[in-house]
Parts: C-alpha cells; sequence; structure tokens
C-alpha cells in the first residue's frame, strides 16, 4: 500500500467541476485509488458523489492510497492535480 | 392532422404575439418511483438492468454536454459522472439486494447522496438539483415513459409545458420550437421573456393547456392569447388570416424609430446574452437600452475577473458602432443569490437587499465592473452608458453616479422601478444623466404583487391607471431637468402601450428584438400629439382593462393587426 498527503489547492474545496475533473484523472490511471480526509475513512476516488459527499475545502489536507503497479506513480500525478487550482483551468 | 372534431379554445395571456400551427410536445413531469413496483426477485438481472439504464442516461448527459456553452457544459459533464458514478451503483446494488425494485432503488440510493450533499449546504446542496435529475431520467427510462423536460424538437412544433426553467429556454430554436404554451408563468416570467426575445409565439396561464395530448395538433395566436386545440379548418385560415395582415404592416420598413410627424423615440433591444447581441446588432435596432449583466455572475462559485468581464463586453460592444448600448449594472439579489456574495435568505427578496443595495454592500463588485466597463468602451467606438437598478432616493443614486464617474464613464443613468424614485425623478435627475423605466418592478412595487407569484399575474398589468400615473410623474421629472427618461420594461414592447408611454413624455423604448418591427410601424401611424390624446384617454380611465380599451378606440386601425 503506498500513500500520499495532498493540500487541496482548488479555491472553492472539491466541488462538482473540480471533483469531477480529479475522479475522471483517477480513472484514468486505471489504478483503483482512495482518498480520505484527514482522520476519515478512505472512499473511492472514482466516485464523484463519494468524494463530492466528502466536503473536502480549499487547505484541506488529503491522503490518496493505493497499491500494485504503477500505484506510485498514479498518486504523484494526482498529488499534483490536487495541488492545482483545478478551477483555473481553462 | 386537421381532425375538426373536438376543436376546443383554451384561453390564457398572450406574452408574444403571432400566430403559429403545430403539433404539439408536451414537456412531461418527471415521474416518481411507483409505490407498487413489484419488488426484485432476480436481483443479478435487475442490477445490468439499471447498469444499463446508467450508462444511456450518461450518454444522454455526455451528448448534451458536447452541444452545451462553457459554463453549461461542467454540470452537464458533472451530472454524466453521476449516473456513471460507482458510489451511486453500490447503492442501487444493496437496494436493490434488500428486495426493492429498479425504479425504487435508484430513488433510495440517490436520496442518501442527496441527504448528504443538503446536510453540507452551500453550493453542494445546490448540486442536488442535478442528482435528482440523473434520478428522474433513470426513473422514466426504467418504467419505459418520457424522460422530463424539453425533449429535443426534430419537427416544427407547438411546446406544452407547465412552466419553463431558464435552463430549458436556453436551447429552443425558433426552427422548431414553432409556439410556446404554458399552464403557469406570467407576462414577466422568464418564459415570456425569452419568448418575446426570440420572436417565438406565446401564451401563458392557460390551465387545462397540458390536458392536450402530444402529437395534437395546435394553434397559438400569442397577441389574443388563444390556444385552439384541433382547430377546424375555418379557425385555421382565420389565424392565417390575421397573420398575413400582421406581416403585411410589418412589411412596411424599418429604420429609426419616429411618429408620423417625426419625432423621434428610439426603439432599442434589450439583451441579456452576446447572442441576443447579435441577433439585434443583425436586425439592425439603434442600439440597446437595457443589458443584462447577470448573466456572467449567476452560477458561478467566484466573481468573474476584470479581464474575463473586459472581454465580455467588449464583444457585446463590438456589434454596435457609433450606437448606444445602455449598461445596467450588476442585478442579484435575494432571489438570485450569488454564490460569491450571498447576503443570506431575506423573508420578502423583492423588498430586500437586491439591485443598487446589493452593490452598496459589496461596492467592490460594483468597482470591478465599472473598471471593466470603462476599459471595454476604451476599446470600442460604442456610445456607452451605465445606469443602477432598484434606485429609491437621491443619496442611492448620487452614491452611484459618483463612482461611475470615477471609473471613468461618461454617463451615468438611474432606472426607475420603485415608486418613491419615479415620484421624485426630478429630484434624482439632479445628478444622473437619464433613467429608465423598468416598467415590470414598477408594476410589482406600485401594486404591492410579487412578480413570482403567478397567482397575482392579473394584478401586474402595464395598463393599471395607477402605473400609468407613476410613470407621467417620472416623466414629469424628466422634463423639469431636461433629462431623458426612457422605458426598458415588457411595456414598450406592446405597439398600443408605446403610443401611451410615448405619449406620457417617454424618450426611447427599449424591448425584446422581435418586438421592435410591430412597436416602429405603430409609431409610423401616429402623431406625437395623437399620442398624447392617447395618453391622456388610458389615464381618464379607472381600470386596467378601461385604460386598454379607450386608448384602443383612439388609435389608428393598422394597431389592431399588430396585437
Amino acid at each position: 500500500m503506498f500513500t500520499r498527503q495532498a493540500t487541496i489547492a482548488s479555491s472553492v474545496g472539491l466541488h462538482a467541476r473540480p471533483a469531477n475533473i480529479f475522479i475522471k484523472a483517477v480513472a484514468a490511471t486505471g489504478v483503483p485509488v482512495t482518498i480520505a480526509k484527514v482522520g476519515g475513512a478512505p472512499v473511492d476516488a472514482r466516485s464523484l458523489l463519494l468524494v463530492m459527499t466528502q466536503g473536502i475545502k480549499n487547505g484541506d489536507v488529503v491522503t490518496l492510497a493505493a497499491e500494485g503497479e504503477g500505484a506510485e506513480a498514479a498518486l504523484d500525478s494526482l498529488v499534483e492535480l490536487l495541488e492545482t487550482d483545478l478551477d483555473e483551468l481553462p | 392532422m386537421t381532425g375538426d372534431q373536438n376543436s376546443r379554445i383554451l384561453a390564457g395571456i398572450g406574452v408574444s404575439p403571432g400566430v403559429a400551427i403545430a403539433p404539439a410536445v408536451i414537456v412531461a413531469p418527471a415521474m416518481r418511483a411507483p409505490a407498487d413496483e413489484p419488488r426484485t426477485t432476480d436481483v443479478e438481472e435487475e442490477q445490468a438492468r439499471v447498469r444499463a439504464v446508467f450508462a444511456q442516461v450518461q450518454s444522454d448527459f455526455e451528448q448534451r454536454a458536447e452541444k452545451a456553452d462553457e459554463h453549461a457544459r461542467p454540470i452537464l459533464e458533472a451530472a454524466a459522472s453521476m449516473a456513471s458514478d460507482p458510489g451511486l451503483h453500490a447503492a442501487v446494488d444493496v437496494e436493490l439486494a434488500g428486495g426493492k425494485g429498479p425504479a425504487n432503488a435508484v430513488a433510495a440510493a440517490v436520496e442518501g447522496y442527496a441527504a448528504l450533499l443538503r446536510e453540507l449546504g452551500g453550493y453542494m446542496a445546490e448540486r442536488v438539483a442535478d442528482l435528482e435529475d440523473v434520478r428522474d431520467r433513470a426513473v422514466a427510462r426504467i418504467l419505459g415513459v418520457a424522460e422530463p423536460g424539453v425533449p429535443e424538437l426534430h419537427e416544427p412544433s407547438i411546446l406544452i409545458a407547465h412552466d419553463l426553467a431558464p435552463s430549458e429556454t436556453a436551447t429552443l430554436k425558433p426552427g422548431t420550437c414553432l409556439g410556446i404554451v404554458t399552464a403557469a408563468g406570467g407576462p414577466t416570467s422568464h418564459t415570456a421573456i425569452l419568448a418575446a426575445q426570440l420572436g417565438i409565439p406565446a401564451v401563458v396561464q392557460v390551465p387545462n393547456s397540458l390536458s392536450v395530448s402530444a402529437g395534437t395538433l395546435v394553434a397559438v395566436d400569442g397577441g389574443a392569447g388563444e390556444v385552439i386545440v384541433n382547430p377546424t379548418s375555418a379557425e385555421t385560415d382565420g389565424l392565417l388570416e390575421r397573420k398575413r395582415r400582421r406581416d403585411t404592416v410589418l412589411a412596411g420598413g424599418f429604420g429609426p424609430g419616429r411618429t408620423s410627424d417625426g419625432h423621434p423615440v428610439p426603439l432599442l433591444a434589450n439583451i441579456g446574452t452576446l447572442d441576443d447581441a447579435r441577433r439585434a446588432s443583425a436586425q439592425g435596432v439603434e442600439g440597446v437600452g437595457l443589458f443584462r449583466t447577470e448573466f456572467l455572475f449567476l452560477d458561478r462559485e467566484k466573481m468573474p475577473s476584470v479581464e474575463e468581464q473586459t472581454q465580455v463586453y467588449s464583444e457585446v460592444f463590438e456589434e454596435f458602432p457609433g450606437k448606444r448600448v445602455v449598461v445596467r449594472t450588476l442585478d442579484a439579489g435575494a432571489d438570485k443569490p450569488l454564490q460569491f456574495a450571498d447576503l443570506g435568505a431575506e423573508e420578502n427578496p423583492a423588498l430586500g437587499r437586491r439591485g443598487l443595495r446589493l452593490s452598496m454592500a459589496r461596492p467592490e463588485l460594483l468597482d470591478a465592473q465599472l473598471e471593466a466597463l470603462a476599459a471595454a468602451r476604451s476599446q470600442s467606438a460604442a456610445d456607452v452608458r451605465v445606469m443602477a437598478p432598484m434606485v429609491a432616493t437621491l443619496e442611492e443614486a448620487r452614491w452611484f453616479v459618483e463612482r461611475v464617474r470615477a471609473a471613468g464613464l461618461p454617463s451615468a443613468g438611474v432606472m426607475i422601478e420603485v415608486p418613491a424614485a419615479a415620484l421624485r425623478s426630478q429630484s434624482i435627475l439632479q445628478d444622473a444623466d437619464f433613467a429608465s423605466l423598468g416598467t415590470n418592478d414598477l408594476s410589482q412595487y406600485t401594486m404591492a404583487a410579487d412578480r413570482m407569484q403567478g397567482e397575482l399575474a392579473a394584478l401586474l398589468n402595464p395598463w393599471e391607471p395607477a402605473v400609468l400615473d407613476v410613470v407621467a410623474a417620472a416623466c414629469a421629472g424628466g422634463a423639469a431637468t431636461g433629462k431623458p427618461v426612457g422605458v426598458c420594461g415588457e411595456a414598450g414592447g406592446d405597439p398600443l402601450l408605446a403610443l401611451v408611454l410615448v405619449g406620457l413624455g417617454v424618450s426611447s423604448l427599449s424591448m425584446a428584438t422581435g418586438r421592435v418591427p410591430a412597436v416602429w410601424s405603430s409609431l409610423r401611424h401616429h402623431s406625437l400629439s395623437h399620442c398624447q390624446r392617447l395618453a391622456a384617454a388610458a389615464r381618464a380611465a379607472d381600470t386596467a382593462e378601461g385604460a386598454r380599451a379607450a386608448a384602443l378606440a383612439l388609435a389608428d386601425e393598422a394597431v389592431h393587426d399588430l396585437i
């Protein structure tokens, strides 16, 4: 099991649009990834509704976890994405 | 198609003139999961069925997202992701395994997530509507009934709905949507304004309209406010004759608005989007009398940047070189809260912190908008003027005018929507350069009848003599100060009422682009003094109906074909 921490950069938190960008990126890695808030239970990071209902805000620290082949590279790319302000993307 | 049996006439309020005859398309209401749905026995089979339904719903949302504009697209894409959500599918599986039928399993699974989103509040809670839209479409497919909402129209049709939401009207095209009939709504409802904008004949407040079956031939007379179901050939001929006469009068030409004796009355367009601007410009209107800027701000999580605003304003101004464009600054408030400037829920939004009152509470929003308008103006050849919504006092007018001047904009006006401002327009116009009467809100506040309350639609009649008196008072202040007082409400687009307004002293009329030709023709048949006689007769009446009848009796015959 590999884990990474990321600080949410999106100024509005993981609302529908940034969350949707994130879950699509997770699906694109082909690796099952979970996301958890500090002190929260990990949830399937491919689920928009599970991600949105965590109520993740700007500045929150989240833990991503995955295992198996390609897990580390996938987690690194997802951390980079979460630490970008997804609202500023075109 | 033209079954002559069962012809019947339904009466409503005509809100966008013109005649259309086409088969009815019914906007279906959302179906609830039935209480007597058979319980699931073969769990795997039902799981596969629900998965297939969700896949279709997802694909539909993806297709709509591709065609949508940049603001609607992310919302539709998120809805597509909800339909394919593994967390939602897992919750449905649990419900199916527990024995619920597929429609009820979907409804229960959605409600679980909806409750969580509602708890988070704010923006997250607003996404519940998107999730419920996914549910309604999935449930409709499971039950084998029509999906709710406006279907994609492939043939010329008359659209019949309870009422239409702004998101639903946005996709309508005059080529396939020939007419609109709604059971609810009022003369100033969103449906009415949009239909007039697109020149689609429309009748609202037709209570029995939803009893019409899909595919039935329906004739709509958006001027008379009549809907004929299964029209006889004689009725069809009568309507087409009325349409022919109307087209003849309208074909008389087009140009600057003036009375028959040459008194100029600029006829301007009300616009809300860049598309509206292009349509108005293509039709050669004299300018824009009301540019509603809300579309830039609503449904946004953050205030659009000065750069983004400048870009959009520039694109609009480019359509009108050498012509006037009157920009109304942000008009939002408690009934249309902004996510980035929510002042909290109010008991009575129409009387709350809306319009300029919101700008005074959050001046940085107004200053950013003025900065963007000044930048866009400096890059364009348009005659840019700026006005504030919901001004009630001289102090408010002064506060606004000073800010507009400080931003380097040359012309600052006020909207007169509050009777207080109309009665004291002479004071208010000391500092402001012009005034524009927003007759929709002016009627609402004069008659104390909420525009959102469909049951009170009859009280919101701009022909009410009290409303005409208030307009006259505002015009008197304009005459005393030498400042122009225009109209930018729906009233200005009524070919008969427009004459009365000109007679009362209104200097320009701004309306949905589709209404300009009829008002232009109407003015050409009347001199200024003739308009003044109509105005005096209307004001001498005791009732709205009486005022209209008095004006019609004195008006030129040609006007009869226009209304």
